[in-house]
């Protein structure tokens, strides 16, 4: 079943609101429009199909902005559930239909100014789509589809897939979600921390995709953090308190502050040491800054995300490279490192010890490292010990080191950055 | 809805365990099915003899295959099942959690085929 084409500027309306206005609302109204819609029938294509035809009804009917444009859509879309469910009666006399027309009927809907109803039923639905009996994948796209409500087509886009092979995505998590029995519901107190972590995860995942993604246009890149940050700050409303969320928040608003000043207009890299930090968004960092202080502040033990965001606020914080807090942001990397093993995190830790005690010590760290094997194939590896080996006026190992670097990097951008530096050794 | 779990696990080590005694692991099913028929969500459940004394049938072209053992060699076989009946997922699955062999082995959940 496809749904109803939206047919914008439809000449049955006369007094015509901007399309442009409509669209805008429908993108801020469709996540909570259908999260509702969802508990009231009870079933995640249906609420679709009904929010498709609540939309196509408000570009005919829409002449001015009714009061309350998120409860019209619901009652809308309710009742054009219901039809859709008697259209079914009538086709099938299926008894399911009957019961399913009964249940739908009776659910109340919730009164229209009642913020708390819409945002509890946005949590269920954030929750079931980041359930974690769905693919990472999964989670991702129907999160994007459903919550954010991006098109299916902007969902592909993201993920360099075509609009079909998406599209199947999306149908497949639906039906797995009605087969399965995954619930729309908040988790109990004793799985909210545990699932709470994954919800967060499938964020931090959105976010690094359009921070650092590895491939598709800026653009999309850019969307795609915001969504990301859209979403904390979403999360953060519903479910206030939890440090977990205020420190991903807090990580993705430092990072994000500081993209202006990432790249050249031809879309060269530009490391920390060298940003024009004039260009950094103090707005975002002032947000940023405030969020990961109370984080901080928390009784619980600090997230992984938590303490992410509390280094990225000493680099906010410094206003020349040279003021940064090196010995603080040692300590932190530490305390990661015992939070989330990782040998990139290690890596970091080294870069950073060697601001404090020098490149030589840093350099056995990175040579342990590298004799782990870890991070074989990992082109940081060998640029970290490059720079290392410069500065301890190693230039030949350095340029091999970069050479090495330049052969393991994939994209267009970090090998520019690695023949930049060769060539500065000459 | 009921859901089927399906208790893999690998039988050398069941081996192992049995001639270790496995007086806990019994124990702790006991616990285990007591708990489930309590709270209303035991259907069925049985424990199986071994892949060693399983035979497979398939037929093609009309003709019945007899073969011995089951089709492919895993890590971790069929030992048991548990049918159950849950509110959703998520029950199921914290029932899932707390059956014995979870620890050693792994539960797959399958929800059961409605037709309507």
């Amino acid at each position: 079943m496809t749904a109803a084409p939206l047919r914008l500027g439809s000449a049955r309306r006369e007094h015509r609101m901007r399309d442009g206005e409509i669209e805008r609302i429908f993108r801020d109204e469709a996540g909570r429009v259908l999260a509702t819609l969802i508990r009231l029938v009870g079933d995640f294509e249906l609420a679709e199909e009904a929010m498709q035809d609540a939309f196509a009804a408000a570009l005919e009917q829409w002449t001015a902005l009714p009061a309350n444009p998120r409860a019209w859509l619901v009652n809308v879309g309710r009742n054009k559930a219901i039809d859709r469910i008697r259209r079914q009666i009538r086709l099938r006399a299926k008894r399911r239909y009957i019961e399913a027309e009964a249940i739908v009927a009776s659910q109340a809907l919730p009164p229209a100014a009642d913020e708390d109803a819409f945002g509890d039923d946005m949590l269920r639905l954030i929750f079931t789509c980041c359930h974690p009996a769905l693919s990472m994948e999964t989670r991702v796209a129907l999160t994007l589809r459903a919550i954010c409500g991006l098109t299916t087509e902007a969902v592909a886009r993201a993920f360099l897939v075509n609009e079909e092979t998406m599209a199947q995505r999306l149908v497949r998590a639906k039906r797995k979600i009605r087969g399965a029995g995954i619930p729309y519901a908040t988790p109990s107190a004793d799985m909210l921390d545990e699932r709470l972590d994954g919800v967060l995860a499938v964020i931090y995942l959105v976010f690094s995709e359009g921070y650092a993604g590895t491939s598709g246009a800026a653009l999309m890149r850019e969307d795609l953090a915001r969504e990301a940050i859209r979403l904390g700050r979403l999360l953060e409303e519903l479910l206030p308190g939890r440090s977990a969320i205020a420190g991903l928040l807090a990580l993705m608003l430092l990072h994000d502050a500081r993209r202006a000043a990432r790249a050249t207009a031809d879309g060269d890299i530009i490391l920390l040491d060298d940003q024009d930090r004039s260009q950094w968004d103090q707005a975002q960092i002032a947000d940023g800054l405030a969020l990961v202080e109370r984080a901080l502040r928390a009784p619980e033990r600090p997230s992984v995300y938590t303490v992410q965001a509390a280094i990225s606020a000493l680099h906010a914080r410094a206003r020349h490279h040279q003021d940064t807090d090196w010995p603080q942001i040692v300590g932190l990397y530490e305390v990661l490192v015992r939070l989330q093993p990782s040998p990139v995190v290690e890596l970091n830790h080294a870069a950073a010890v060697s601001m404090v005690d020098g490149p030589a010590r840093a350099l056995d760290l990175i040579d342990a490292l590298t004799a782990r094997g870890d991070l074989a194939g990992y082109h940081l590896l060998p640029s970290v010990r490059a720079n290392l080996l410069n500065r301890l006026g190693r230039r030949e190992e350095a340029r091999a080191a970069y050479q090495e670097a330049l052969v393991l990097a994939k994209l267009d951008p970090e090998r520019r950055l690695i023949v930049k530096r060769l060539a500065e050794l000459e | 809805m009921q859901y089927l779990l399906l208790i893999y696990a690998n039988e050398a080590e069941a081996d192992k365990m049995r001639e270790a005694g496995m007086k806990e692991m019994m124990d702790a099913y006991r616990t285990f099915t007591q708990s489930i028929i309590e709270k209303g969500n035991f259907k069925a459940g049985d424990a199986l003899q071994r892949t060693s004394n399983a035979t497979t049938v398939r037929v093609r072209n009309g003709k019945t295959m007899t073969t011995d053992g089951p089709f492919a060699e895993t890590r971790e076989q069929l030992g048991g099942y548990y049918l159950i009946e849950a509110k959703d997922l998520d029950e199921a699955t914290s029932i899932a959690a707390r059956v014995p062999s979870a620890k050693i082995g792994s539960i797959e959940v399958r929800p059961i085929m409605v037709y309507s």
